[in-house]
């Protein structure tokens, strides 16, 4: 039973940081090239060839520092981490230990119905590995080294995480920040965000157990089953009597299983020591300070604006935060027309995003259809046209079939809202209707929506619904 | 003086004779191999061009700083196209696909490169016995044992033996511990090791970065001036690359210093040293004493913890450094049953004794448990001797030693690492504090074997250190 046993997670993420080149060389820094493609002779490990940093990079771990509240060090040091393996050409990855960029940081996540402040022990800047293939041929192992040398900064958690939700919460939470930064692109499908999780297990209240590190997990899916499996496996060995070896596991996603890759009495012994290649990073404060106006608004900030600005219920608030472009494409909707935010809220989490989903689109690429969306709300919300009416034209405004006012007369699906029209109409269906005009004195409302929909067929189904009540209302009480 | 860059450049300039047999002149000598002093000479036909281009260059009156001037260039800079092996079996087969800075800009002043210097492997050792293509041989001999093969120094010792035999007008050598300085004092010529982050280090196969330092090595204290105001220049793509003002190294080479000098003599490098080389240092102090520079005693605090130090620091970095050599992607790769194996054995059968000796010390004194006690403390020592330096160089202008505590010795004398590594004694400490230091040739032993002594300067301040080293090169002179 694992009622009385509780888990204690601490993460190590490590996102791939959006340059346009490496770390230290002036290759491109981009996923999906052909193998080897973006490889020069510093990536290659060449004799002779030496790193040289690229300050962008800085500059993301600075605005980071900024987004998760770190101590953000002006004193950093790159040291070597020396290991053999292929597809690390220089033998030793580039990192940071000793003095890493950034310290002791924190994130507030939803635990629950509560906010749980998860700290953030350390984040420093390191080079990325190539990749090794195993599977192309049964003999040779293939390399490609287009991923050597690729930004990446490693954000390690105090071990503060208590489930599997809390640790998918904090992941997203991360992704979430790091791509409103613009720091990481954050597709954990492509490796740009990818976490090693450190689990022990207790009993309730007693001290820690010995943890085991699960490496390189790249989808909340896998995190949640390999937090679930080893979370069991390590409460069957202790329940048999037996202990935690400080292992180092895979996750094995076909079976969903976790297993041992190396145990502490191999691990590496990586030999850091202060790279000579490179001088240590010494940032002024005025480096730091012109950094933190890039960093902008941030989700927390949107959402209480959101809430308290906009009046927008929290669950539509948290549907746009939920990534920048959402929220760029709202507020871009704000700034550009004088229609209430809500009112546009409400269209861009039901019907637009519904667009979105239904045609695989990015929501960035209505961009530049805001206008026309706008002018449509416009539409509705001045009952040029009926709800239904813009229901029906929106896909076709953002199929950039037409200008809204264009398709609204094109379709004919122009609001009748002439009070004099509507009157004549109105009279004309309650002629030989003097039962049910009593029914409805007698207090019967049911009767006010028959009424409603006679008048709205006879406008075949044009007629201003809020003019009809509002008249049929005042017809019915003399 | 003859055979000096100046005078080549002057003999070109009046047609007393053209590139091509200038060359020629050189590349006879550099073939006939007596010395094994190239691993790799150039084949003619690849240098047409330069020489026709160069020539072109003087038959029109503009002839560039280091024009048709031939020079060796040891084989641990990258030469584009060019078999580059650091005297190495791994790289034995390696031919790069770029030139190093300092040779580019060599290239650039005109200059047609002979062949590749032989030297210790990746530059780790102080008598040219660990190269995989075999010792080179000092072109001096001592008089009174005729028939002993002597060895030239390390480990550029292939550069000092060319340029002493006369298979190039200059060499390109690196020195980390000493290796310009030490060979140049054994064959009797100018060996200069620039201040770190002088001249880049990009192409150079690495040793000890933090030491690695190009510098010429040259039959006159001119010529080294030459040299420098080509190579000595920033580079972005060498981030330990000084940014600083380069002066014009050869205006007032000659010309007496400027001001009042004071040169201090450290009386803890003299103790137990012979006769023989107190001799240099008293020479060279009166010598240019008439010149009016004053001599002072001065005292290291850190000297005996120098050697020491540097065999933490430089090893710990070549562990790192050489780590690339795996035989995976370039290089000589001996085959496995599995990847471990083809590491061990690439790496077991492709690195010398020495080589593999440094590998294990580097990463010894890096592994956990060792490091706190080994490479930290080595780190806060040569801190000290840094500070050692600049305290005394505060009371001094220049520093004056002797290059090395012995003559050159027979080929297999020094079977034993640690007193190979004493060879350096007076060159580690300045490369510990990143200092420019000179060797020029002060004398000639009893057995008639060239001596040398070494002025070290402030750092970046090459140009006076150059003055004082040709005023003293002039009283000292010998080679002629």
């Amino acid at each position: 039973m694992s009622n009385n046993w509780e888990m204690v997670i601490g993460l190590e993420v490590h996102a791939q940081l959006k340059t346009s080149s490496k770390l230290f060389s002036s290759s491109p820094n981009k996923f999906g090239s052909e193998p080897n493609e973006n490889v020069n002779f510093i990536d290659s490990g060449m004799p002779g060839m030496l790193p040289v940093m690229n300050f962008g990079c800085i500059e993301m771990a600075i605005k980071t520092g900024y987004a998760l509240n770190f101590k953000i060090n002006k004193h950093s040091v790159f040291e070597r981490k020396n290991y053999f393996y292929p597809d690390l050409p220089q033998g030793y990855q580039i990192s940071q230990f000793e003095f890493p960029i950034l310290s002791e940081g924190y994130i507030n996540i939803e635990s629950g119905d509560n906010q749980k402040k998860i700290r953030i022990e350390r984040a420093h800047l390191e080079q990325d590995a190539g990749k090794s293939i195993h599977d192309i041929d049964p003999k040779y192992s293939f390399i490609d080294l287009n991923r050597v040398g690729t930004p990446l900064l490693e954000i390690v958690s105090y071990p503060d995480l208590s489930s599997a939700d809390e640790v998918i919460n904090y992941m997203s939470s991360l992704r979430q920040l790091l791509m409103y930064i613009d720091v990481c692109d954050g597709n954990m499908q492509e490796g740009s965000l990818r976490a090693d999780v450190n689990l022990s297990v207790r009993k309730k209240g007693q001290e820690l157990g010995t943890r085991c590190e699960i490496k390189n997990l790249n989808s909340f899916k896998f995190i949640k089953q390999a937090i679930e499996y080893e979370f069991q496996r390590q409460i069957n060995i202790i329940d048999g009597g037996g202990e935690i070896e400080q292992n180092t596991m895979l996750f094995d996603t076909s079976t969903g299983e976790t297993r041992a890759m190396r145990s502490k009495e191999f691990s590496h012994d990586y030999r850091y020591f202060p790279d000579p290649d490179l001088l240590p990073v010494n940032l002024t404060q005025e480096q730091i300070d012109k950094i933190k106006p890039l960093v902008g608004e941030l989700p927390q900030d949107k959402l209480n604006k959101y809430l308290d600005n906009y009046n927008l219920d929290k669950d539509i608030a948290k549907i746009i935060i939920a990534e920048k472009q959402n929220a760029n494409l709202f507020e871009k909707m704000i700034s550009e027309s004088t229609v209430k935010p809500k009112f546009i809220a409400a269209w861009l989490v039901g019907d637009i995003f519904a667009f979105i989903k239904e045609n695989n689109l990015e929501v960035n690429s209505l961009n530049d259809k805001t206008k026309d969306i706008t002018d449509l709300l416009i539409l509705i919300s001045d009952d040029v046209i009926s709800n239904k009416a813009g229901k029906e034209i929106l896909p076709k405004v953002l199929n950039g079939e037409g200008k809204p006012s264009e398709l609204v007369k094109e379709l004919g699906l122009e609001q009748v809202s002439d009070f004099g029209e509507l009157e004549k109409i109105i009279d004309g269906a309650l002629l030989g209707e003097e039962e049910n005009i009593l029914k409805f004195q007698g207090g019967s409302d049911r009767v006010l929506g028959y009424f409603v929909g006679k008048c709205l067929k006879a406008t075949k189904g044009k007629g201003n619904p809020k003019l009809i009540n509002k008249i049929l209302l005042e017809r019915l009480k003399k | 003086m003859k055979n000096s860059i100046s005078q080549i450049k002057k003999d070109l300039i009046e047609k007393k004779i053209s590139v091509s047999e200038l060359y020629d002149e050189y590349l006879a000598k550099a073939k006939s191999g007596n010395n094994n002093s190239f691993n790799l000479v150039i084949d003619r036909e690849n240098n047409i061009s330069s020489i026709n281009e160069s020539q072109n260059r003087y038959d029109s009156g503009n002839p560039l700083l280091l024009d048709g001037i031939p020079l060796g260039i040891k084989d641990l800079f990258c030469t584009k196209g060019i078999r580059t092996t650091a005297s190495s079996k791994i790289l034995s087969n390696f031919i790069p696909n770029y030139e190093s800075f300092v040779t580019q800009q060599l290239l650039n002043d005109g200059s047609i490169f002979i062949g590749k210097n032989n030297c210790d492997e990746f530059a780790m050792g102080s008598s040219n016995e660990t190269s995989y293509f075999g010792p080179v041989i000092n072109p001096w001999k001592n008089k009174n044992s005729q028939k002993d093969n002597l060895v030239p120094g390390g480990s550029s010792g292939g550069s000092a033996a060319a340029v002493a035999e006369g298979s190039c007008v200059a060499s390109m050598g690196t020195d980390t511990g000493g290796s310009i300085r030490q060979p140049a004092s054994l064959c009797g010529i100018v060996g200069l090791k620039p201040t770190f982050g002088s001249c880049s280090r990009w192409g150079i196969v690495a040793f000890a970065s933090s030491l690695d330092q190009a510098g010429p090595l040259t039959n006159c204290v001119e010529d080294a001036a030459y040299i420098l105001n080509s190579i000595n220049k920033h580079d972005f793509n060498d981030s330990t690359s000084s940014n600083h003002q380069r002066e014009d190294y050869l205006i007032d080479i000659n010309n007496s210093l400027q001001k009042k000098i004071k040169i201090g003599i450290p009386s803890d490098y003299l103790e137990d040293v012979s006769d023989e080389i107190l001799n240099q240092i008293d020479n060279t102090k009166k010598a240019l004493s008439k010149h009016g520079i004053e001599f002072v005693d001065v005292e290291f605090k850190t000297t005996e913890y120098a050697l020491s130090t540097y065999y933490i620091l430089a090893p710990a970095e070549a562990s790192s450094n050489l780590a690339r050599y795996d035989g995976v992607r370039y290089g000589v790769r001996e085959d496995g049953e599995s990847l471990d194996d083809i590491y061990l054995n690439s790496r077991t059968k492709g690195f010398g004794d020495e080589v593999t000796r440094r590998i294990l010390i580097g990463a010894y004194v890096l592994s956990a448990g060792y490091y706190d006690a080994y490479y930290r403390q080595a780190q806060k020592v040569r801190r000290l001797i840094k500070n050692d330096f600049q305290r005394i160089l505060n009371e001094v202008d220049f520093i004056l030693t002797p290059t090395t505590p012995n003559e050159a010795f027979k080929i297999g004398d020094k079977l034993d690492p640690i007193s190979m590594y004493k060879n350096d004694i007076y060159t580690v400490p300045t490369s510990l504090a990143g200092l420019p230091g000179i060797s020029i040739p002060s004398g000639l032993s009893k057995n008639g074997l060239p001596l040398g002594v070494q002025f070290i300067g402030n750092y970046f301040e090459e140009k006076t250190l150059l003055q004082l080293a040709a005023l003293a090169e002039k009283e000292l002179s010998f080679n002629e």
